[in-house]
């Protein structure tokens, strides 16, 4: 599903040049739960950006599901956005203003799918999440855990076969944050393949591989989950454990 | 593409109540501007067609021809020399011209005494041709007639009456000591004549000897017998087929008079010829010039509330930032983010637009239920709305919409998903 090799990205903040990845090489398999952790800073997030086309690397190569991603336009990259991938944020980011409703279809708009079946699979998708009947509430009539059901639905409304996950518990209290995991398992489960930011060591347990990344690049990889774990304790900057 | 307009226009209500103040002043300057440009239209075409009737009342498609006097020395005859029309020029002129609709004269003379029973004033008296009825737009009202050619023929003394001196002289119609002039005998300067008719109301911008309806017309022949010693006629009046032509009829006139009283056809001071039709058509061009510098002062009014609108959405777009990244993350293209705003801009000119267009509706409505009584009122004439000033106005602010909604636009959907993803 992901090929990466030998990844860079550099950003021009002013005067002073941040590298924040240097050479990332990862794969990832098609159904495949996998979790990145690491230090603030460390290009997580950067990693993730390019992973979905959000963002692309100053140098290297990437594969998406077989297609190189070099050089495309930004048309073509939005498509690819709408269509193979997925976002969820820690922060939810739905339109404050839109329903439930309206949130998960707006992927839908943007791929140009016809209202009727819009229509159909927003309406299914919100009942898979578990929020059949809160269609039409707003975001701020939702709790924390709803509101990233809705996320996680809106993620899912072109059916990608990547969805990326950024510290999607990370805004949510514990039992909230743990259904938002099982939802998340019961999607890889299903055949989705998951790419998921986390800094909670309970979370990154549950998935299948663990990616550990710092100054910009994966170390030691493939790591297995025991090992991940074991350098993640001896990190000094995380406070989760 | 657009998808959700509900949406669009529930984030537009929610801009309306966040930026308030900027909103208001600006949607009050697209208001303003709309006004402008449709009242001044409005009122532009009101006046044009006021003047259009006013100067149908002097006569359509006339020039009104005098004797001069030579400036150019012409086949040994000295300069200075006056050159008078007598009565035979009207049949001259008809011979030698049959490209003419109708040719008229006539003779005016001030101050004579008209009365009826008790009533006595000293008005002005024509002696016109009956072609005048149709040239100079002297219709009669219901019950009358013009004077015709068997009255001229046989010098009647018949006399048709300007409207307000036979109010004068037989009181305004449908008060209670009115008379119907019609037949009723009339003494001028001491002789007696008989009403045949009474001038219809009319509207009358251009004259060269006092207003039709303060007038008693007779025979031409008639006239000629009572003052015998008014020996030139006062003004002969020709009617064209075609309005475009007046240059060449006035070329021909020159020289056709010319070589009857001997003088030079360039000699332009020999006749004066007041072109009618040439008076009208320009001023009608200074109307739609008037009209035009209204419409562009609107226009820039527009310009400026556009500017406004072209602010409210650079803040919007400043304020989405994240909203925008979002979308992008969502597979929103270019054209997706741009059409919101283009939208939202569209829909801020559509509100004032619409406001401005209401409230100069109200205005020409309002002007128009003034009853047109006093003269002021009448030269103001009719201010209406046509299908093409509305058309005209949409028009303008369509593209102030798009236009200022376009930059903002663009700059929403340059908008960096990575960096405004951050934000949060």
């Amino acid at each position: 599903m992901i090929k990466m090799r030998g990844i860079r990205k550099a950003y021009n903040t002013g005067r002073i040049k941040v590298e924040a990845l240097k050479g990332v090489d990862l794969d990832l398999a098609a159904g495949e739960f996998i979790s990145i952790v690491g230090p603030s800073g460390s290009g997580k997030s950067t990693l993730m950006n390019i992973a979905g086309c959000l963002d692309v690397p100053t140098a290297g190569e990437y594969e998406l599901d077989g297609q190189p991603i070099a050089n495309l336009s930004i048309s073509r990259l939005a498509e690819i956005r709408n269509k193979k991938v997925g976002f969820v944020f820690q922060a939810f980011n739905l339109l404050p203003y839109a329903t439930a409703y309206e949130n998960v279809e707006l992927p839908l708009i943007f791929g140009k799918v016809s209202a009727k079946i819009r229509r159909k699979r927003v309406v299914e998708l919100l009942e898979r999440v578990g929020l059949g009947e809160r269609l039409d509430h707003k975001p701020q009539e939702l709790s924390g855990g709803e509101m990233q059901r809705v996320a996680i639905a809106r993620a899912l409304a072109n059916e990608p076969k990547l969805v990326l996950a950024d510290e999607p518990t990370g805004n949510l209290d514990s039992k909230s944050g743990k259904a938002i995991i099982d939802l998340f398992e019961e999607l890889w489960k299903s055949g989705t393949t998951i790419l998921m930011i986390t800094h909670d060591f309970n979370v990154a347990k549950r998935t299948n591989r663990v990616i550990y990344l710092k100054d910009g690049l994966v170390m030691k990889e493939p790591l297995d989950i025991a090992r991940g774990i074991k350098s993640w304790k001896h990190d000094k900057q995380f406070d989760t454990l | 593409m657009l998808g959700n307009l509900s949406m669009i226009l529930r984030i537009f209500l929610r801009e309306l109540k966040s930026q308030k103040l900027r909103m208001t002043l600006t949607i009050l300057a697209i208001v303003w501007g709309t006004l402008s440009i449709t009242i001044l239209l409005a009122f532009g075409d009101g006046l044009r067609n006021q003047l259009m009737i006013s100067k149908k009342g002097l006569g359509d498609g006339i020039l009104l021809i005098s004797g001069g006097q030579t400036e150019k020395a012409y086949k040994g005859l000295p300069i200075g020399r006056g050159i008078g029309l007598r009565m035979d020029v009207l049949d001259y002129i008809r011979q030698q011209m049959p490209e003419l609709k109708a040719v008229g004269g006539e003779f005016i003379t001030w101050g004579q005494q008209v009365s009826f029973g008790s009533n006595s004033f000293n008005k002005k008296i024509n002696g016109v041709t009956p072609e005048y009825e149709y040239m100079r737009s002297m219709y009669p009202r219901q019950g009358g007639r013009f004077i015709n050619k068997l009255d001229m023929d046989r010098n009647r003394r018949v006399v048709f009456l300007g409207n307000e001196l036979a109010d004068e002289l037989f009181g305004v119609p449908g008060s209670p000591a009115c008379v119907d002039p019609i037949g009723k005998e009339i003494f001028i300067s001491n002789v007696p004549f008989t009403v045949i008719g009474v001038m219809q109301e009319k509207q009358q911008m251009g004259m060269y000897s006092g207003p039709d309806w303060d007038a008693a017309v007779m025979p031409i022949t008639t006239f000629k017998t009572m003052y015998t010693n008014y020996r030139y006629l006062n003004k002969v009046v020709v009617q064209l087929k075609d309005v475009n032509q007046s240059e060449s009829v006035k070329d021909r006139l020159y020289e056709e008079l010319g070589s009857k009283y001997q003088f030079d056809p360039t000699d332009r001071r020999a006749l004066y010829i007041w072109d009618v039709i040439h008076g009208t058509k320009v001023l009608n061009n200074s109307l739609i010039g008037m009209e035009v510098f209204f419409g562009i002062i609107g226009a820039l009014t527009l310009l400026v509330a556009g500017v406004g609108v072209a602010n409210i959405m650079y803040v919007a777009v400043r304020e989405r930032t994240a909203e925008i990244g979002v979308k992008m993350a969502m597979g929103a293209k270019r054209i997706h983010v741009m059409t919101q705003f283009i939208l939202e801009a569209l829909m801020i000119a559509g509100l004032g637009g619409t406001l401005g267009l209401a409230v100069s509706f109200g205005i020409v409505k309002a002007v128009n239920s003034i009853p047109r009584t006093s003269m002021a009122m009448q030269w103001l004439g009719e201010p209406r709305i046509s299908m093409t000033i509305a058309l005209v106005t949409i028009s303008v602010l369509a593209v102030i919409g798009l236009v200022s909604g376009f930059f903002p636009a663009r700059k929403a959907a340059s908008v960096n998903p990575v960096e405004s993803l951050r934000y949060e």
